[in-house]
């Protein structure tokens, strides 16, 4: 929490006129009872009908300050928190940005966005909240005290010792029901994990017939919340009632000891009432405080998830070198004994690993599930960072780019086609936001996906669905394909994109790239060998060891798992 | 307005009757409220006697006092324990009512049709099962305490206040609408920013789902800047709106409480001066000032309870919406449970489309006997899919009938079709537990031999042992730390030691690579044995061996026959196939 208080800076004076003005508010709010008890003492014993008239506009007359005040307060407080809130989103939204692959692995991206969503909302609640009332409460409490010192001292030593008696019951309450709620939020984590795959794995437990015992154990989990919300509410149920016994006893203390002072006439009875009173106010003000404490519990449970993103640093550090990427043509991209072992993991996924890649060359990939294929096309762009040896492009060691410029100069299309809503044009710009009509036209008809979106009503200005939800499994790769080519990149990785196209479409869309007028090195990740059989070079990956290289010719005659996968595909052709 | 009103109504009465369940606890609850309030409501009166004991300067009367002071401390100790219990019964209520809710949505996914959860996104099916539920619990406890109490302190103050004195009394009754009016005007103002700032929340968590969740990509391709610059300017508005929001609505306590010192100040005047001409005493001042204050609370208290029941109440009709969600249609009672399937399965003129007037599939007719295994391929969206949410009786037919050894499917229950067939997806789905889990999910009583020679023969035995814990290994929702392949691996060991008597593959090798595949497939082609399979996939060397291939292209079959015959054909089919190895 204390790191992100950094975020209220701007909004300092707000966040200090708030409370200040709520504590304005409260004082004038302390006032009343001693206007009151003049009225009684004075007043009504002298009969005095103008003098408690007088009185009574005094009161309101403090309460339009009062209005003021508050109203003051409150808007200063909503600026600050919402402001607050604003200032955080940015910062945590810029620091998502900047966080490596390594960590969003680590983290899943689910997780992220609710701590962008609701964690965020708690948060600029709990602030609100702070500014407007936390500290009124602790103020009237003691301002109840100072007053009463100033009618009477010894009366007022009954407040001493009740105040820090109720202080105990209060955060003792407090500390004691947070780790409760906190178990609260994990039983309802535990449900949502429970409705959550019920609905992604929907045909797979119908499937399998499995309806009956998914229900049994949502059930449990819903019955673990239960009993977790019944205990958690059940203990902070207790904090109402005994600081209502702790208060009212204290006024009876007031109510004997005042009486003592009165029979030997040192107070007056007006001013017994108005010690009184003032232990009431405390008691209105604990109530208060006591609903609050659920709200700032849970804020600053938020806050604490928060800060968690914020403490994770990229990975990388960006080198602040001159060489520039920006008017290369053609790249020659070497790998020098790379080897890779991600973070948690035991043993390196890929391990020296060498090759050139001349410019324009098609490098294919192939290999078995897991054997390291798509890790060595993610180290290109800089997704993870190699662990040994050195990847060069154009002869100078990537670090030494600006991942930005590096980036920019690479189109890579993922396993997963990603598509975002908004129009099909969106989604090409998405790669080169200076795209031309004519460039956006020519990846659509490189990628073959003309001819469907020629089909589309409104053609590129065709909306596409959150998640390209209204297109085919093909249509997403072969748009995210165009959105790679849009770039005229001089690097084009095809990280296993095309597995959703058939045969024909596949083999069109290859003769397609092969003719591009500015050829990008490309690096063909596959399954199939036929997809990277007329490659310039291909590697041919074992369990993170580069076990061949060379052309499908030199590859059939010198490498057995080339041979193995080749022939496991082609043997039943023949 | 009008029928938001009547809707709200219906929302109420259904409520209440998830409720009724509990009246014991909810008669205890009002009955409680309603001695809590009384006690605390006479500790006023007891203090006003007391301060009346102690006058002046040697006319205090201690014996009195005393017996006063004893009189307070067992009413404060009942009302504690009152509150308390009271508490509990309120909490017991929610809670209850809050898990009945939960678990009458989530009996209710389950016999959804499947339409429904197509068409629906998870997060928003999820989100009504958890939070609005949450929501609604929050304002229905907030409901149950405070609204109760409420009213009853209202009515009880107004009760002990006419008691005391009458014209004391009317001066507060007049003046405390003041306060409802002014919460009312509020709440009517700020609405319209409520509903803009939760409009623009939506607006920027939409920017913030796309963005982050695709976070690698929005790398890639260094959209960095423009997501920024997308998200500030959303967040900006969003900042705007939320400030007028917040700032209008927080104006309803300040001015409330300022009509609250106007009443009590209203009580100090009037009562003064009635004390002055003799009329009453100050103890009993005292306690109608003490009153004043009681008064006005709830009114305070009311206002904030309203816009927060409100809020339930919505939250509360997307709940039911899910809940009245009509699902699919119940099995007839004479249903039939499917022995001894040989699977001959035929499709009769069967026409199928997910939105009507977009027929996907139209007259379709398919014979499989016994032990046949089909392939089907075709373009992307020609309807192979489809044809398994057909088989799997995921979706029903829109016309003619599908026929599982000659009875038509819909007379079947459901769990003897769906158990009839092995199914492997294209999406490999995996439940967070053990790998043990996961595998015997289709045979919970599988001996752990059963098990491993399922996962020998489907080639997972391999990577499962070298996992940490091998079979007992946690994996995380959807399979999380495993590769694309392990997964499907997995999803085929659980076909496997199931053996049922039909199969359905749908891709389920796309990601395995092509070595581990053939080891898949001997291990298919043995389970395949005698078997009615239907095989989805672009491979063609997955299909070769199919006793018979459908091409499928836009839901109609276009060529029929063995791998030989369709070749000879030179149709789509060679076309297709040829191009395998064209450049």
């Amino acid at each position: 929490m204390k790191k992100l208080l950094i975020y209220l800076k701007e909004y300092r004076k707000e966040s200090i006129l708030g409370p200040l003005f709520k504590l304005l508010e409260a004082s004038f709010e302390l006032l009343v009872p001693l206007v009151m008890a003049a009225v009684i003492d004075t007043g009504i014993k002298n009969g005095d009908k103008s003098y408690i008239i007088r009185m009574c506009l005094y009161m309101i007359a403090l309460g339009i300050i009062g209005l003021i005040c508050s109203i003051t307060a409150q808007y200063y407080a909503a600026k600050a928190a919402v402001g607050f809130a604003a200032k955080l989103k940015h910062a945590l939204f810029s620091h998502i940005q900047k966080l490596s692959f390594t960590k969003m692995d680590q983290l899943g991206t689910s997780t992220l966005i609710t701590r962008m969503t609701s964690d965020i909302n708690q948060v600029q609640n709990g602030v609100n909240l702070v500014l407007r009332l936390f500290l009124r409460s602790p103020f009237v409490v003691f301002g109840a005290m100072v007053m009463a010192f100033s009618i009477n001292v010894k009366a007022a030593l009954i407040f001493v010792v009740t105040i820090p008696l109720l202080s105990v019951v209060v955060f003792g309450v407090m500390l004691g029901s947070m780790p409760l709620f906190k178990r609260v939020q994990a039983g309802l984590d535990q449900v949502l994990l429970a409705t959550r795959q019920n609905l992604t794995g929907i045909r797979v437990i119908r499937a399998f017939n499995k309806e009956e015992s998914e229900v049994e154990n949502f059930e449990e989990k819903n019955n673990t919340l239960y009993k977790r919300q019944m205990f958690a509410g059940r203990i902070s149920a207790l904090m109402n009632p005994i600081t209502y016994v702790i208060v009212n006893i204290a006024i009876t203390a007031l109510l004997y000891s005042g009486a003592l002072q009165v029979d030997s006439g040192i107070l007056t009875q007006g001013e017994v009432w108005a010690l009184v009173n003032y232990m009431s106010q405390i008691l209105v003000e604990l109530v208060k405080l006591a609903n609050l404490i659920i709200t700032v519990t849970k804020a600053l449970a938020c806050a604490n998830r928060i800060q968690q993103i914020f403490e994770m640093e990229p990975n990388f550090v960006e080198a602040d070198s001159n060489v520039s990427l920006k008017d290369i043509k053609g790249a020659r991209v070497e790998f020098e004994h790379v080897s890779l072992k991600y973070q948690m993991a035991g043993a390196e996924s890929l391990s020296d690993i060498s090759f050139c890649a001349k410019p324009g060359q098609t490098i294919g990939i192939i290999g078995g599930t897991g054997s390291g294929k798509s890790s060595l096309v993610n180290l290109i762009p800089r997704f993870y960072d190699i662990t040994k040896g050195k990847i060069l492009i154009n002869g100078k060691a990537i670090e030494e780019y600006s991942v930005k410029e590096l980036r920019s100069k690479i189109g890579i299309v993922m396993q997963k086609a990603v598509l975002f809503s908004g129009t099909i044009r969106d989604n090409l710009k998405f790669g080169n936001l200076n795209a031309s009509e004519e460039e956006m036209e020519e990846a659509l008809s490189i990628s073959q996906s003309k001819e469907f979106v020629d089909q589309k009503e409104g053609k590129l200005d065709a909306i596409i669905a959150q998640g390209g939800k209204n297109l085919s499994g093909g249509q997403k790769q072969r748009l995210s394909i165009a959105r790679a080519l849009v770039r005229k990149p001089e690097i084009l990785i095809l990280d296993d994109s095309a597995s959703a196209l058939d045969y024909a479409t596949d083999a069109k869309l290859r003769k397609a790239i092969r003719e591009m007028k500015e050829q990008p090195t490309v690096f063909l990740v596959s399954q199939r060998a036929s997809s990277i059989l007329h490659s310039d070079q291909i590697l041919v990956l074992d369990d993170g060891i580069l076990v061949g290289i060379g052309t499908h010719e030199e590859l059939l005659e010198n490498c057995s798992v080339y041979q193995e996968i080749y022939y496991s595909q082609q043997s039943q052709k023949k | 307005m009008e029928k938001t009103k009547g809707n709200q109504k219906e929302i109420i009465h259904k409520i209440l009757q998830r409720i009724k369940k509990y009246w014991f606890f909810v008669f205890l609850s009002i009955l409680f409220a309603a001695v809590t309030v009384i006690l605390t409501l006479y500790v006023p009166i007891l203090i006003g006697d007391a301060i009346n004991k102690i006058v002046t300067k040697g006319a205090v009367d201690f014996k009195g006092l005393g017996s006063i002071i004893i009189k307070i401390i067992v009413v404060i100790i009942l009302t504690a324990l009152f509150q308390w219990i009271m508490s509990i019964c309120n909490n017991k209520i929610t809670y209850h009512v809050v898990r009945d809710l939960r678990s009458e949505a989530f009996h209710k996914i389950e016999i959804l049709p499947l339409s429904y959860i197509d068409n629906h996104s998870y997060g928003d099916i999820v989100s009504r099962v958890i939070a609005d539920v949450d929501q609604f619990a929050d304002g229905l406890l907030m409901g149950f305490t405070q609204l109760f109490t409420g009213v009853m302190t209202i009515l009880g103050t107004l009760l002990f206040m006419f008691s005391i004195n009458v014209t004391v009394t009317i001066v507060v009754v007049c003046i405390t609408p003041v306060s409802l009016f002014v919460a009312a005007f509020i709440a009517k103002k700020t609405h319209v920013m409520f509903k803009k700032q939760s409009e623009t929340r939506g607006e920027q968590t939409a920017l913030i789902d796309e963005m982050i969740g695709n976070q690698k990509v929005v790398q890639a391709y260094g959209y960095e800047d423009k997501a920024m610059e997308r998200f500030d300017e959303i967040n900006q508005r969003l900042e705007k709106y939320s400030l007028q929001a917040t700032f209008f609505s927080s104006l309803t306590n300040p001015s409330t409480r300022f009509v609250n010192s106007l009443v009590y100040t209203g009580v100090g005047i009037v009562g003064a001066i009635s004390a002055v001409n003799g009329r009453i005493d100050v103890g009993k001042l005292s306690s109608l000032l003490s009153y004043a204050n009681q008064y006005t609370k709830p009114f305070n208290e009311i206002s904030g309870v309203i816009t927060e029941l409100q809020n339930a109440f919505a939250c509360a009709e997307r709940i039911f919406e899910l809940i009245e969600e009509k699902p699919q249609i119940p099995e007839t009672s004479d249903a039939v449970s499917l022995e001894r399937v040989r699977g001959e399965i035929s499709l009769k003129n069967v026409g199928f489309s997910y939105v009507p007037n977009r027929p996907l599939i139209e007259q379709l007719n398919l014979e499989v006997t016994q032990g046949k295994r089909i392939a089907i391929v075709g373009p992307t969206g020609c309807g192979k899919t489809t044809l398994i949410n057909l088989l799997m009786r995921f979706y029903d037919v829109n016309t003619g009938s599908i026929l599982v050894d000659g009875i038509d499917i819909r007379k079947l229950t459901r769990k003897s079709l769906r158990s009839g067939f092995g199914m492997v997806l294209q999406d490999t789905w995996l439940k967070a537990g053990t790998i043990r889990e996961n595998i015997c999910m289709g045979k919970p009583d599988a001996t752990e031999e059963e098990m491993i020679a399922a996962a020998k023969a489907s080639h997972a035995h391999g990577f499962i042992k070298r996992l940490q814990n091998g079979y007992d290994t946690m994996i995380s929702e959807d399979g999380g730390g495993l590769s694309q392949g392990q997964k499907q691996l997995l999803c085929i060991s659980r076909v496997m030691l199931c053996q049922p008597p039909m199969l359905i593959l749908d891709e389920a090798t796309s990601s395995i690579d092509t070595r581990t595949e053939v080891m898949i497939q001997k291990a298919f082609e043995r389970l395949m044995e005698g078997r009615t399979s239907f095989i989805v996939a672009h491979r063609l060397s997955t299909i070769q061996e199919a006793d018979s291939i459908l091409v499928m292209k836009d839901g109609h079959i276009i060529e029929q026959g063995n791998h030989k015959e369709l070749l000879q054909k030179k149709g789509f089919y060679s076309e297709l196939y040829q191009s395998q190895f064209a450049r």
